[in-house]
């Protein structure tokens, strides 16, 4: 059983689906800690439910909020990058990237020449 | 107060509005010898720390928590409402707070943004995520506030055996600065315990300084390589 876990593990391993931030979760559990890498995961399972949730839900709205949709993907982003799962973190960057683009196409639509002064700056993120 | 404590601990408030990096710095800073309280935003930091709405709470009568000591403040960047950043800002405005060490964690490597916070008084820049080798950083600033500490607890008993505290220092010292401190120790003069520790307490502030600078001019305090958080997946 124990063999099986291992192969699984190491399977998402080679599949990008975990790297290395993983392995730095593990060194932090110990004897007075038996449990705490299991704990983190719980905590980001439920926390990216919680995130998904509200990203479908800004999504169904149609008129898209990207300010909105792009701070809920900065924390998933976040929470992926400290436990480890690389491809999350990935897709999480691809779709902020494809929300500034959309933010710019936006303006880029309704301001014409002024579409100049979008950039990055506008999600947000930066303060 | 008697002998020295068993158990002081280094304290740190550590600041997330992320549920998952406030279990990770928790378990980092543990396994790291500190004692951890986190809280989920900059209000609620000032809070336990004693300010409440921006305005310093003297007032013994005031109904908030009595005033909790932290040793260190390390804080998540990005955060809604009270970003890190105002919350350094508040904390170096308060006369009571300001002397606290600040670390500032971000996921985000913007050199402009590293440097306004270590100009605003940022300690250390801590690039996300956070991992074990990052804080051993802290170690020169909780050496000093455990050494300024103990000798504080003999100036005010002076009954006590004055050299065995002053011996009892953690073995595992490995740190060059950890080193110098530990070498001027034993010239500390009977007479003059508080002059001595001022001159540590420079020196450790100048090679705190110079850290600090240098991390500036790199643009990142870490000196491990770092895979690109930007669109590619770690290759594995």
């Amino acid at each position: 059983m124990q063999r099986q876990v291992a192969l699984i593990k190491q399977s998402l391993f080679d599949q990008g689906y975990l790297d290395e931030q993983f392995i730095e979760l593990e060194e932090l559990q110990d004897d007075a800690n038996p449990n705490f890498v299991e704990e983190v995961a719980t905590l980001y399972f439920k926390d990216s439910a919680r995130l998904i949730s509200n990203i479908e839900q800004a999504l169904e709205r149609g008129s898209f909020d990207f300010n909105r949709l792009d701070n809920y993907m900065h924390q998933f982003k976040g929470s992926s990058t400290s436990i480890g799962a690389s491809k999350v973190k990935t897709e999480c960057t691809m779709f902020r990237e494809y929300c500034r683009v959309g933010n710019a196409e936006g303006w880029q639509d309704r301001r014409g020449p002024r579409r100049l002064h979008v950039g990055p700056s506008n999600t947000g993120t930066d303060q | 107060m008697g002998m020295a404590a068993a158990e002081w601990k280094f304290h740190v408030l550590a600041v997330d509005d992320s549920l998952v990096d406030r279990k990770l710095i928790e378990r980092l800073l543990q396994k790291s010898s500190c004692q951890v309280t986190t809280v989920d935003s900059g209000y609620k930091a000032l809070e336990f720390l004693g300010l409440r709405q921006g305005i310093e709470s003297n007032d013994t009568t005031a109904l908030s928590l009595s005033p909790q000591e932290a040793n260190l403040i390390i804080t998540d960047y990005c955060m809604p409402g009270m970003t890190g950043y105002d919350l350094l800002k508040k904390l170096k405005e308060s006369s009571a707070l300001k002397n606290i060490p600040v670390v500032i964690m971000s996921s985000e490597n913007v050199p402009a943004r590293i440097s306004r916070c270590l100009e605003e008084g940022a300690e250390e820049f801590f690039l996300k995520p956070v991992r074990l080798a990052d804080l051993n950083k802290l170690k020169p600033h909780m050496m000093k506030t455990k050494l300024k500490n103990q000798k504080l607890e003999e100036i005010e008993t002076p009954s006590d055996d004055e050299n065995g505290t002053v011996a009892a220092v953690e073995p595992e010292i490995k740190d060059s600065v950890e080193m110098e401190i530990i070498k001027m120790l034993p010239l500390q003069s009977e007479t003059e315990p508080k002059r001595v520790l001022l001159q540590v307490v420079q020196q450790e502030e100048q090679m705190l300084s110079n850290n600090k600078r240098k991390s500036m001019e790199q643009g990142l305090s870490t000196d491990r390589p770092r895979p690109s958080l930007e669109g590619i997946a770690t290759a594995v």
